[in-house]
């Protein structure tokens, strides 16, 4: 894999008030990987994905997405990525291909493009013939996978899923990140926020945020190693359980080793 | 610019997908016409009349005649004595007894004043009133008659009204301003305020807003339908209670629909305001007909006469937009009146619109943040 940074974050901060949300964040995300990004409710992973995405200005730090400043040119950056929130994104009243066509004339393809890319991703999908369905006749797992090759339909450089799988069968769930894996290897990076713990070991790399803080970072293989956990699972519980919060995780693992 | 159009092409589907918003948008306007034209008419037309004829003369049946003939009331009975008065009354079959006394003929032959007498049934004090104004009318224009002919020789003092502007006094001609002001509040501040608060609650405001979209273009786009639609619907409100009222434009229709256009635009800003207050449909809701729609009722002049109010109340109406478009419309469709005298209305309007449109803007980029 190449070690081309996407998104570069250095002493990321943003306050609101007296409240820190983002507390001196620092991180990289590289080109094509599939960056998982945790915490608990309340962590602050909203605020910086607000921020990644230009909707929300940092108070202080450096945050490059896509190559561009997200302070001063939050512009650019949408026109590089795609998103996908956790409530549900297309219009219920609008049919498959209006949706489509909508989102990609919102990104600035041309309407010949718009076509000749739906009719692709129909047949991949395997429902062609469901193109001038209404949104609101299909199941909630083909709305999602839906949402999710709208938001990657334009091929921006970046996509952020926040809670992508919430709600949605395990069978569907499976193949929701096998639509995830085919667009890694597309060299579109994928950021994505999960509650689902087992997802998190599908990822390239994680990183756990709590109170604000970044307090691991890396592997989902390294970081079971370092915690000496079964699963990332283990890993999450331990650094989020008061009084092992923040960088002690070798003498941690080192304790754990000796009883 | 080609981005924004398609945007703008995907409301107009939602609202033309849409049963209910279609309704509210095109049935609304014109049931209120209907409604407000016909059924809230205080116009007087067949009230059923009781006389008692106790004098039976030549005058008293040719005034009965008359007030009879003049296509307010209609006679429903005829009474034989004082003691069916009340009966009649209670029972509803008459809105009001005349009656005319034993002397009335003899007084009148005498050269005296003749009486008549007219008891009405005050737990409808509007109809009641009504009712005694116009038959009033009719006996006084029916004494100047007897002037004219020389029947009787005591002069008096008759005076002649004339109503300028609404010469028969038409209700309509108070109600149709007063209902396109209505609907233009209800249509442009509701719909844009439920069409802005849906996108938030559905979750598509997000993505909308990580698009390249920039915030004005939302709006904008969300907007402009209904500034349409308003617009279409202005001119149907007008076409309808044309041709079913006779409401007349007086003034030049130009003004008329650019003053419209302003006010359009004024209550577009109001709802765009209200979905940056409102978190769901519901809340937008509730501020655009609690907020909006009643003091628009009750404050503008629409029904009761700002002139009337306790001196709070009148403040109050001063800063509604709905009280000086009514002033304007009012003055432009019956008065005929031109620019020159509603320009202080419209400034009022323009400078409200400005400020609006400016609120309305800041609070959109709080949220943001």
């Amino acid at each position: 894999m190449t070690r081309n940074p996407v998104i570069k974050v250095r002493n990321l901060v943003k306050k609101f008030g007296s409240f820190v949300a983002n507390d001196n964040l620092s991180f990289e995300v590289y080109e094509g990987e599939i960056f998982g990004f945790l915490g608990a409710n309340g962590a602050g992973k909203t605020t910086a994905i607000r921020i990644l995405t230009g909707l929300s200005e940092p108070t202080s730090g450096e945050v490059m997405v896509a190559g561009f400043d997200a302070r001063r040119q939050p512009e650019e950056i949408k026109k590089n990525i795609g998103y996908m929130c956790q409530k549900f994104s297309l219009y219920d009243d609008l049919t498959i291909r209006e949706n489509i066509m909508l989102y990609g004339g919102i990104y600035g393809l041309g309407k010949a493009l718009i076509r000749e890319r739906t009719n692709q991703l129909l047949d991949r999908l395997n429902f062609r013939e469901y193109g001038d369905r209404l949104i609101s006749s299909l199941p909630l797992g083909l709305k999602q996978k839906l949402a999710f090759s709208v938001a990657v339909f334009h091929e921006p450089r970046i996509v952020f899923l926040d809670e992508p799988t919430g709600g949605v069968d395990p069978i569907t769930r499976r193949q929701f990140w096998e639509m995830i894996y085919e667009t890694a290897s597309r060299g579109i990076t994928v950021f994505v926020t999960t509650h689902y713990m087992d997802e998190a070991e599908y990822c390239d790399r994680v990183s756990i945020m709590s109170e604000g803080r970044i307090v691991a970072i890396d592997t989902p293989a390294e970081l079971k190693k370092q915690y000496d956990a079964e699963s990332v699972e283990e890993v999450f519980v331990k650094i989020a359980r008061p009084g092992m919060k923040h960088g002690k995780e070798s003498e941690t693992a080192d304790n754990k080793r000796e009883a | 610019m080609k981005r924004f159009l398609g945007f703008v092409r995907k409301e107009f589907i939602h609202i033309f997908r849409d049963v209910r918003t279609l309704t509210i948008l095109f049935g609304l306007p014109a049931v209120m016409i209907i409604l407000f034209g016909y059924v809230v008419s205080t116009d007087l037309k067949n009230a059923s009349l009781a006389f008692l004829d106790l004098s039976k003369d030549d005058v008293s049946i040719e005034l009965t005649d008359k007030i009879c003939s003049s296509g307010f009331f209609e006679k429903t009975a005829d009474l034989s004595g004082y003691q069916d008065i009340d009966r009649i009354l209670r029972s509803g079959k008459a809105k009001a007894v005349i009656i005319f006394g034993e002397d009335f003929g003899r007084d009148l032959e005498a050269g005296k004043n003749a009486r008549v007498s007219i008891i009405a049934d005050g737990s409808e004090p509007n109809i009641a009133t009504l009712v005694t104004n116009y038959a009033t009318a009719i006996i006084s224009g029916f004494n100047q008659q007897l002037l004219l002919a020389g029947q009787v020789s005591v002069p008096v003092i008759v005076p002649e009204v004339s109503m300028f502007y609404n010469p028969s006094l038409k209700s309509q001609f108070m109600f149709v301003p007063g209902v396109i002001t209505m609907i233009m509040i209800l249509i442009c501040a509701l719909m844009t305020s439920i069409t802005l608060t849906r996108e938030k609650e559905f979750g598509t405001m997000e993505v909308l807003l990580v698009s390249p979209l920039k915030p004005v273009h939302i709006i904008l786009g969300k907007v402009i339908p209904y500034f349409f639609l308003s617009f279409v619907n202005v001119v149907t409100i007008l076409v309808l209670s044309r041709l079913v009222f006779g409401m007349p434009v007086n003034g030049s229709p130009i003004l008329l629909l650019a003053e419209c256009m302003l006010y359009i635009l004024l209550s577009l800003s109001i709802g765009i305001l209200i979905s940056a207050l409102a978190k769901t449909m519901q809340q937008a809701i509730f501020i655009s007909l609690v907020g909006m729609m009643l003091p628009t009722v009750l404050l503008s002049g629409f029904i009761f006469p700002i002139e009337n109010m306790p001196k709070v109340y009148n403040w109050l109406s001063a800063i509604l937009p709905p009280r000086y478009f009514i002033v304007i419309i009012k003055n432009i469709m019956i008065k005929g009146t031109g620019f020159a005298h509603v320009w202080k209305e419209t400034l009022i309007l323009a400078f409200m619109t400005v400020i609006l449109i400016g609120l309305a803007i800041k609070k959109f980029r709080i949220r943001l943040q």
